[in-house]
């Protein structure tokens, strides 16, 4: 398997604004080219576009708008896992020698058809994120004494960290008593321990050993990748106060690389709502199962950007195509040391957890520097 | 419209169950999702437990088990704060726009 470096990275801001799914795409990816001056598009030999939007064929659309004609393209949907998805896709061709440099790009707009899943009969009626999210939230609550306030203080953290990310959406930071207070969507969620659907685009370069050189000289490598899906359906992860395929995803990710959760010195984690950041840092093996609200804390508390470094999607904002390649441009950046305000410093080793539709998939990867 | 449907819309909680391995195929569907063995149509038993359960404005909402194996969302009727693994009963289901189930705990 040949290796597969991230060379560059680009961003469009994270907003409401109304703008076709076509168009936010090529806004990454002249961000990317903007900010790559040795890329042509004729380097690229792969196109893959991720999203949960109802258009057809847009793969060779953002192709044909960017000026390329790639040998591969096409696009990936996987709910809210689909950028990371996307980029392991990506991955899968270079390294196997199918192709030589591959530019993914993921977008979706406030709008997205993405936002529920309406197949899942598992659900009945409660089809909307805020009743998964508050079945997670009452189980670690009974199972683990997690607070109201500890639920917060992910989400303060989080608006804390956005506030040096120019793209992402959320402008302004809120007080823990803010975040308690804000209005209650059920008995165990608020408003602002939520992410927020909107409009927005990424994108990434993938290139070869070899293609890389023309292209960077501070290559991140994708050395770990784990992906696992349980099921489409809510209900067949049991144990609630965990994410059964992060778990899954998180071994293989390790082994592949041969790292270990201590090695870890940045993450993105997928904190869709609070209560997922704490779980997600106790089933990545960061710490102990029942210790990820004391973790959370310590690290609002001492100012530790070390996880969601960009505001996670809490403080970033959730464009469901393009999170989870916006999450590893932020790793990729920290690991090239351009991260500017947000960076955390010796940052070597990165991890990203991607996942969807209630932890029902989960995807990660792991990325050195 | 599938079997599972067109019970909900009569009040009648059904499901498939595999002719090969005799366990219950959910979500619900015309092969076994374990060995594609064809399968029958049977009632499921609505005396469940509670897995889980929270509350947006007056309406408690709660994940339920049936017959150790299937787990569905509905609205929980009770006049008590309800207990983790408590027996409930599916009192009503229907299908609107979506599946709906509403359970009532047994005292």
């Amino acid at each position: 398997m040949r290796k597969v470096a991230l060379t560059d990275f680009g961003l469009t801001e994270f907003n409401k604004d109304d703008i076709a799914i076509d168009s936010l795409m090529l806004s990454a990816v002249k961000s990317l080219f903007d900010s790559a001056p040795n890329l042509s598009q004729k380097d690229v030999d792969v196109v893959l576009t991720s999203t949960n939007d109802n258009s057809k064929y847009l793969s060779s659309i953002v192709s044909e708008i960017s000026g390329i004609r790639p040998k591969i393209s096409h696009s990936v949907e996987s709910l809210c896992n689909s950028g990371a998805n996307s980029v392991i896709s990506a991955f899968s061709y270079i390294a196997s020698g199918l192709a030589d440099v591959a530019l993914v790009v993921g977008a979706e707009r406030f709008d997205s058809p993405g936002l529920v899943l309406e197949w899942d009969k598992s659900r009945g009626q409660y089809k909307h994120p805020i009743y998964w999210s508050s079945m997670f939230t009452k189980s670690h609550v009974r199972k683990y004494g997690t607070t109201k306030e500890d639920l917060a203080i992910v989400s303060a953290k989080n608006h804390n960290h956005a506030l040096d990310n120019p793209c992402a959406y959320f402008k302004k930071t809120y007080s823990i008593d803010e975040i308690m207070n804000s209005k209650n969507l059920t008995d165990d969620i608020r408003l602002l321990d939520c992410s927020m659907p909107c409009s927005g685009s990424a994108a990434i370069l993938l290139a070869s050993e070899e293609a890389m050189k023309k292209l960077t000289d501070s290559p991140v490598w994708i050395t770990g990748i784990g992906q696992k899906t349980l099921s489409a359906g809510f209900t067949k992860n049991e144990e609630l106060a965990s994410m059964e395929s992060t778990i899954g995803a998180a071994t293989m990710a390790y082994k592949m690389a041969k790292k270990k959760p201590g090695d870890i010195d940045v993450a993105e984690v997928h904190d869709a709502f609070s209560i997922c950041e704490i779980i997600e840092v106790e089933d990545l093996g960061f710490v102990r199962k029942g210790k990820g609200n004391e973790f959370v804390r310590t690290l609002y508390e001492t100012n530790d950007r070390r996880i969601n470094p960009r505001g996670g999607l809490i403080g970033a904002g959730h464009p469901l195509g393009a999170t989870g390649i916006a999450q590893i441009v932020e790793i990729g950046q920290q690991l090239q040391g351009k991260a500017g305000k947000r960076q955390v410093s010796q940052a070597r080793v990165g991890l990203v957890q991607n996942m969807s539709a209630a932890a029902t998939s989960s995807s990660i990867l792991i990325l050195e520097s | 419209m599938t079997k599972f449907e067109e019970g909900l819309k009569k009040d009648e909680f059904v499901c498939s169950e595999c002719l090969t391995c005799k366990k219950l195929v959910w979500p619900p569907n015309n092969f076994c999702n374990r060995c594609f063995g064809a399968v029958k149509w049977r009632p499921v038993s609505r005396c469940g437990k509670l897995v889980e359960f929270s509350k947006k404005d007056e309406t408690v909402f709660c994940i339920a088990e049936f017959e150790n194996e299937i787990r569905i969302m509905g609205s929980l009727k009770c006049s008590c704060v309800p207990v983790i693994g408590q027996s409930l009963k599916l009192v009503k289901c229907s299908h609107n726009e979506s599946e709906e189930f509403v359970f009532q705990l047994v005292i």
